[in-house]
């Protein structure tokens, strides 16, 4: 009895000894986390790992964070990917490829959840922390506390999801959980439980952190900065987190009452006893066609910046740009029953959704044309970041017409969950999403880090990355006419088998972009005193962040600045008073800031250790894990002394070291 | 290194009002929390239903004192709130006690009703009406447990802390939280209640 309450269904069978390739990943995934254990005690570091980042609520450093967080699992996510496709390049006629359909399941499955929440979520968090504050003229986001919490919840699905892969399974359900198979009936294993608790875990993180972003955005801005005078990144987050507060907790309901079907034997989603899988349907798309505008409206804000500073010249339209964020903000709620036409809700629902979905077009058509012509008879310098702005037209291009030919209802029927339709949402978020976040993090890396990437490595790696996307996502679309289903392990038409091999040698030129990329971190990082930007303004920057020293003191601004244009920064340069406080002799004030805090981390620690036991029916520890996350929440409100003053002096140093180093540059 | 809570109020690196902005957000969220489990009552509740309904075990005199329990608990929590604008401690905690109480005899009477369903047959795993059922009432039942505790919170830590920018800006969060519940329970009493027992 205590055994079971201890351990629930966990025994030691849950680990697949027998599978070589999960243990050989899990192996790796091991020594590789204690391998940093072991170096972090080897370089006596663990006060400064704590102390300066565990416990950090400083938000540029929660962005780095985010930052290495979506890296690692983009490498995860794309190891499932090597294995899809070779599985699908090899499994033609009568060879059956080397992966059993159970295992390959789940890849798929990991795959989607792995790279929408824990690469792009991540990634996407990584810029507006590094990006928002400084944008804006803040100190700090509004609540700095509760940006660690959220981090660290991320971190802590990230990592149940990562376990799921030695200790049990993984969901073999695809990405989104459909029901009945997600049912216990169908999948009695703990797959779908892992699924269920790394992302209401997560989730509750992007809720919160989604709060902050929109207290930060609308209560934060330093004097003068109207609403129309914001950078539009900060209007694209602006939106794309209220589309987060809106979106978020229907995902926490519609996963909740999953885990209440699977645990509690209720018939929410079940085939019998009243259930009605279609409310699962519609909720977790409710949630999820937002989630995909919440990934690519931050994107078209980097885009705007982007575009902005390597052409040279003042955004083009700039008042449509901000509406076409808010219309398509709007529109993206009513949009979600294009994602299942085929439910059968009849002609007259599905016109009325495909014609929504067809109307997103025109201000998305707005925000491209505007980008068009900022770089019209603008002085282009094509540094890495713009180069990825200029992949990113054609391949949104391509994305977005084979999305508005699966807008229509008729033709949707026809590639329905083809690979088609899987080209079409890589095309979207690889190429819109992803692109447009790599050209965020080359630009705002020197203002995070304080030296830049290397621009011949950078490009390398772009040249790989955007011909592999082509050769490995456009076979795809042929392959969905010719009515090639997604998910399949193996086909036993011969003929579809050449375009997999392409579309394999694609992935493979993808994962040499990803190499070179960490070549390009470690030549950048080995050459960071010469790639070192002493000006705090790398890229003759337009607005506030590029005010001061790359990366920016803890406290952002010594004086909080005052706005009266919307690229104050740049019209400061134009008329010769780029630094705002450039005297000596200039009367610092202490600033007031946030203490560190580990409560943000415990927090997340006993959620995670809630989050396993309830994966495995183990009630003590879940017990112990929540009352965990209560007394750790407990025992903080009862601490008053969460914040400090910088002396003036500490301020005053900090900013003339600054500005001798950029006399120095010049 | 910190300096007098006159100093902190001022020179905080937010502003009071940031806060409690916040706590609206978040509010609004939980909104879409309840509106996600009124919608899946509404749909779950007539469709394929099987096994006893509701209809047929409800209490509404139970449901009515319970209702009475909660709307009491408000005004109670109003008048400690009222105490503490006027720095009067000890009555803000007599208040807060009394709230609790009356919040701590709804949930009995809630968790009484659910056991006395269950005896009677209509248990969550019967029917997806029950599970609605049991699952957007009990949602509620929940929030008012946290908000129980949360009241608990703040008698003991009022002594300690005093009344102060923070410990006020805590009370004007449950006083949201609270009410929020309040409005929550009344679309509950209706939609849930009073249009099944018609």
């Amino acid at each position: 009895m205590l055994e079971h309450l201890l351990l629930g269904k966990l025994t030691l069978d849950a680990i697949p000894f027998h599978t070589p390739i999960i243990m050989g990943a899990g192996l790796f995934m091991m020594v590789a986390f204690f391998a940093v254990l072991l170096l972090i005690t080897i370089y006596k570091k663990w006060s400064y790992v704590w102390n300066d980042w565990v416990a950090s609520v400083d938000h540029k450093k929660i962005g780095i964070m985010y930052l290495m967080l979506s890296f690692v699992m983009l490498l995860r996510g794309f190891s499932d990917v090597v294995l899809m496709r070779s599985q699908q390049a090899l499994a033609a006629g009568n060879a059956m490829g080397y992966l059993p359909p159970e295992h390959y399941d789940q890849i798929f499955s990991a795959h989607g959840v792995i790279m929408i929440f824990f690469v792009a979520m991540p990634f996407m968090f990584a810029l507006m922390n590094i990006a928002i504050p400084l944008q804006i003229g803040a100190r700090d986001v509004a609540y700095p506390y509760l940006n660690s919490v959220s981090f660290w919840l991320t971190f802590v699905g990230a990592m149940l999801c990562n376990v799921s892969l030695v200790i049990g399974k993984f969901a073999e359900t695809g990405w989104l959980a459909y029901p009945p198979l997600s049912e216990l009936y169908y999948s009695p294993g703990v797959g779908v439980d892992y699924y269920i608790w790394s992302l209401q875990i997560a989730g509750v993180g992007t809720l919160l952190a989604g709060i902050n972003f929109i207290a930060t955005i609308v209560k934060m801005r330093c004097k003068g900065m109207t609403f129309m005078k914001m950078p539009v990144f900060v209007w694209a987050v602006l939106c794309a987190m209220i589309l987060v507060v809106l979106a978020f907790p229907v995902l926490t309901v519609t996963l909740a009452l999953l885990a209440l079907d699977r645990t509690f034997g209720m018939h929410f989603f079940t085939d019998y006893a009243g259930g009605n899988i279609m409310m699962y349907i519609n909720l977790i798309w409710v949630w999820g066609h937002p989630e995909v505008y919440i990934l690519i409206l931050p994107a078209f804000g980097v885009f705007s910046e982007v575009v902005a500073t390597f052409s040279q010249k003042k955004l083009f339209g700039y008042t449509t740009m901000v509406w076409a964020i808010v219309i398509i903000t709007f529109l993206s709620f009513i949009v979600w029953l294009h994602h299942f036409f085929t439910m059968g809700a009849g002609a007259d629902v599905n016109t009325f959704f495909g014609i929504a979905t067809m109307i997103i077009a025109i201000p998305t058509g707005v925000k491209v044309f505007n980008w068009l012509f900022t770089m019209y008879k603008g002085r282009i310098i094509l540094s890495s970041p713009m180069l990825w702005v200029t992949a990113f037209f054609t391949t949104f291009a391509i994305g977005g017409m084979s999305g508005v030919m699966m807008a229509i209802p008729p033709v949707d029927f026809q590639v329905h969950n083809s690979a088609f339709l899987v080209a079409h949402f890589h095309n979207v978020i690889i190429g819109g999403v992803l692109f447009g976040y790599f050209a965020g993090a080359i630009y705002w890396f020197p203002k995070a880090f304080g030296f830049c990437l290397d621009e011949k490595w950078s490009k390398r790696a772009f040249v790989f990355w955007v011909t592999g996307f082509y050769i490995a996502f456009m076979p795809l679309y042929v392959l969905g006419l010719n009515g090639f289903m997604r998910r399949v392990n193996h086909y036993t038409d011969t003929m579809y088998q050449p375009y997999l091999v392409l579309a394999a040698a694609g992935a493979a030129l993808i994962l040499v972009g990803i190499m070179l990329q960490i070549v390009m971190l470690y030549v950048s990082l080995k050459n960071r005193y010469v790639l070192r930007d002493y000006t705090g303004d790398a890229w003759n920057g337009r607005t506030l962040e590029w005010s001061v020293s790359s990366p920016a003191p803890l406290y952002n601004f010594a004086v909080l600045p005052t706005v009266s244009e919307r690229d104050q920064f740049w019209m400061d340069k134009q008329e010769g008073c780029g630094t705002p406080v450039s005297s000596a002799n200039f009367h610092y004030q202490p600033i007031h800031m946030p203490k560190n805090t580990s409560a943000g981390f415990l927090i997340a620690f006993f959620a995670g250790i809630a989050g396993f036991a309830l994966v495995w029916h183990m009630w003590i520890p879940g017990v112990v894990g929540v009352l965990g996350m209560v007394i750790a929440m407990l025992v903080r409100t009862f601490n008053t002394h969460t914040e400090y003053f910088i002396d003036a002096e500490t301020v005053r140093k900090t900013e003339l070291a600054h500005l001798q180093e950029m006399a120095n540059a010049r | 290194m910190h300096g007098e809570a006159m100093v902190i109020d001022t020179h905080k690196h937010n502003a009071d009002t940031t806060d409690v902005f916040g706590f609206w957000l978040y509010i609004m969220s939980d909104c879409i929390l309840f509106g996600c489990l009124f919608a899946t009552f509404l749909v779950l509740h007539s469709t394929g239903m099987q096994g006893p309904a509701l209809k047929n075990h409800l209490n509404l005199y139970d449901v009515l004192m319970e209702t009475f329990f909660l709307l009491a608990s408000n005004f109670t929590f109003c008048l400690a709130l009222l105490n503490m604008n006027q720095s009067k401690l000890l009555k803000v905690q007599w208040w807060l006690l009394i709230t609790f109480l009356l919040g701590a005899g709804f949930i009995t009477m809630e968790v009484n009703e659910f056991i006395h369903l269950a005896i009677a047959g209509y248990r969550w795993d019967i029917s997806a009406q029950a599970s609605s059922f049991f699952t957007l009432v009990g949602t509620h039942g929940l929030h008012v447990s946290i908000g129980l505790l949360w009241i608990l919170l703040m008698i003991i830590q009022l002594p300690i802390m005093k009344i102060t920018q923070t410990t006020k800006r805590r009370m004007t969060y449950l006083g949201l939280f609270w009410n929020f519940l309040d409005i929550v329970w009344i679309f509950v009493f209706t939609i849930v209640y009073l249009m099944e027992a018609i």
